[in-house]
């Protein structure tokens, strides 16, 4: 009965969900419109008008994300993991947070240092955050690249952790994220 | 991946460390068969297989043959080679500054600031095109010019306009086929003539254009030239309305023709030593004119000229008062990317925005990160 008023212990909390699977959804666009958008000439200039200001957004996001997170439980991981497989989860988690809040800052202070103007829409625009250094831009340039290809591997083997776990190990892991209440206490 | 070993299930579950917090998970699955394990393995990696083949798709693995913004720039590479820190295209040049009057004029058709009347700050930089930074200016070379305007509240227009009224090809395909056409032969390293040949062959709208250009005697100098967006734009008014204009800049200084004589070698910077001097002697001026579109008019291709008698608004004055060599000018640094845009001025659906903005930005990032290498129009010559 108290199951209708006691959040599920099992389940991450409903906002962190939602800031996930959110996240989610903005950073597989962003990865497809970043890998796309740098070979395309025809839709280049569409693809870079999304990229600017939902770069911005997951930078937004992921901060409210960190902190949400920060002011709720996190859920246990499935009591079968050993030590170990904890202990990569846990880094891999890190990773992935490190790079949603770096590679957006990355792409705006690249900007800032190609005097990029950085608009979002219309005629709201984001101040530079670095001088006029076109040598720095180069080099920021470079990380962008470097840090897209990362997070897309630290994706990859988030999403094929989860895989396995869900279709191999079935241990209720991914449950945690999902919506609703699977199992009766 | 080995990091998680299904075995552990059997000896991990039932300890008692789990069992006090972790309720719902003690219900654990039946054991899989061999032949169940292998398929759901399978199956996990099926799923990985297809996200990074997306991811692969996207990014153009699957299509080689793909028009790319970095193979546009290798064909530049290939017809000029490579200049340390130098434009891939229009690598010769020098930068200016002044400022931008505005009448008002052209509120009617764009909110832009821009338009407002009043006066903006300009950084602009006049060149010719080509990779080549110490190539030698001719009479009959195109001359060009990029601007960069700052409005109060940070928004830029920016622009890069050629002396042409038409551009020689309908598509960024055309004009890379010809960028292509006239790379050096390995051999001979000459152009193939046999390969502009065809080209010309098979794009009779490239004929039509250079007949239009060579119709009109090519001006003698920079600063009594005329500059053309050539691309079409979609400015929106304060309404919310739509027009789709071009623009160009209409030189102060009366047009001279440029002396095509042959016999006179005059000197490798002429043209931009003639600016220099005149810019020392008097200021330099443009108005800009707004060509307004009428429905039918061409929006998608700049080889298409739009019919004589269009309305054209003055819509202000470009005033030139200072030149600099690339070395101390903030030009260098700036990519005259033609898609900076204020709110108000918009792209229309000519694919060369685009694209030019994709090949900017490739070409801006290779010389960005280069080693910068002295100009042919040194600060000593800026000061003469």
């Amino acid at each position: 009965m108290s199951d209708r008023v006691t959040p599920d212990p099992q389940k991450f909390a409903g906002s962190m969900r939602f800031f996930h699977w959110l996240m989610a959804a903005m950073v597989l666009t962003m990865l497809g419109i970043g890998v796309a958008m740098v070979v395309s000439l025809g839709d280049y200039h569409r693809l870079v008008s999304i990229h600017r200001p939902l770069g911005i957004l997951i930078l937004i996001t992921v901060v409210i994300r960190f902190v949400n997170r920060r002011l709720h439980r996190v859920p246990p991981l499935p009591a079968t993991m050993s030590p170990q497989e904890r202990f990569v989860a846990h880094a891999s988690e890190i990773l992935l947070y490190s790079l949603l809040f770096l590679q957006p800052l990355v792409g705006w202070a690249m900007l800032s240092a190609a005097r990029y103007p950085i608009v979002m829409f219309g005629s709201v625009h984001l101040f530079p955050i670095l001088p006029h250094d076109v040598m720095l831009y180069a080099f920021l340039r470079k990380a962008h690249t470097f840090l897209a290809y990362l997070l897309f591997l630290a994706f990859v083997g988030h999403f094929g952790a989860v895989a396995f776990h869900t279709l191999v190990l079935r241990d209720g892991l991914l449950s945690r994220m999902l919506p609703g209440r699977d199992r009766a206490h | 991946m080995a990091l998680l070993d299904p075995d552990d299930s059997k000896t991990a579950s039932g300890s008692e460390q789990s069992r006090s917090e972790t309720g719902a998970m003690d219900n654990h699955p039946a054991p899989l068969t061999p032949a169940d394990k292998f398929a759901r393995l399978a199956g996990v990696g099926v799923l990985i297989l297809g996200v990074v083949g997306a991811f692969l798709y996207l990014g153009g693995w699957f299509s080689p043959h793909q028009l790319t913004p970095a193979k546009f720039v290798d064909e530049f590479q290939q017809v000029d080679g490579i200049h340390s820190g130098f434009r891939r295209n229009h690598a010769k040049g020098v930068g200016v500054r002044g400022f931008f009057e505005s009448n008002g004029n052209g509120a009617r058709f764009s909110k832009a600031l821009v338009f407002q009347t009043g006066r903006v700050p300009v950084i602009g930089r006049f060149s010719i095109p080509g990779g080549n930074p110490f190539a030698v200016d001719s009479a009959t070379t195109v001359h060009a010019l990029g601007l960069q305007f700052t409005m109060a509240n940070g928004e830029e227009w920016r622009t890069a306009m050629i002396d042409l009224p038409v551009f020689p090809f309908p598509t960024p395909q055309a004009f890379f086929e010809n960028l292509a056409a006239s790379a050096p032969d390995p051999q001979t390293h000459k152009p193939d003539p046999q390969k502009m040949a065809a080209f010309i062959g098979s794009h009779p709208e490239f004929l039509e254009a250079i007949k239009i250009v060579k119709s009109h005697a090519p001006p003698s100098a920079f600063d009594n030239s005329p500059y053309f967006g050539l691309n079409t734009y979609l400015l929106t008014d304060a309404s919310g309305k739509i027009t789709a204009v071009r623009w160009w800049f209409n030189p102060s200084r009366p047009f001279v023709a440029a002396d095509m004589g042959a016999g006179n070698e005059p000197d490798k910077n002429y043209l931009f030593d003639g600016l220099i001097a005149s810019v020392h002697q008097h200021p330099l001026q443009w108005h800009l004119m707004l060509v307004i579109g009428q429905p039918g008019d061409r929006t998608d291709d700049p080889n298409i000229m739009w019919p004589e008698g269009r309305e054209q608004v003055d819509a202000g004055t470009l005033t030139i008062d200072t030149v600099e060599s690339e070395e101390t000018s903030a030009a260098r640094d700036i990519n005259f990317d033609p898609l900076v845009l204020p709110a108000g001025i918009g792209p229309s659906d000519d694919p060369f925005l685009s694209a030019r903005s994709a090949i900017y930005s490739q070409s801006f990032t290779r010389r960005a990160g280069e080693k910068k290498t002295p100009s042919a129009i040194t600060p000593a010559e800026v000061q003469k």
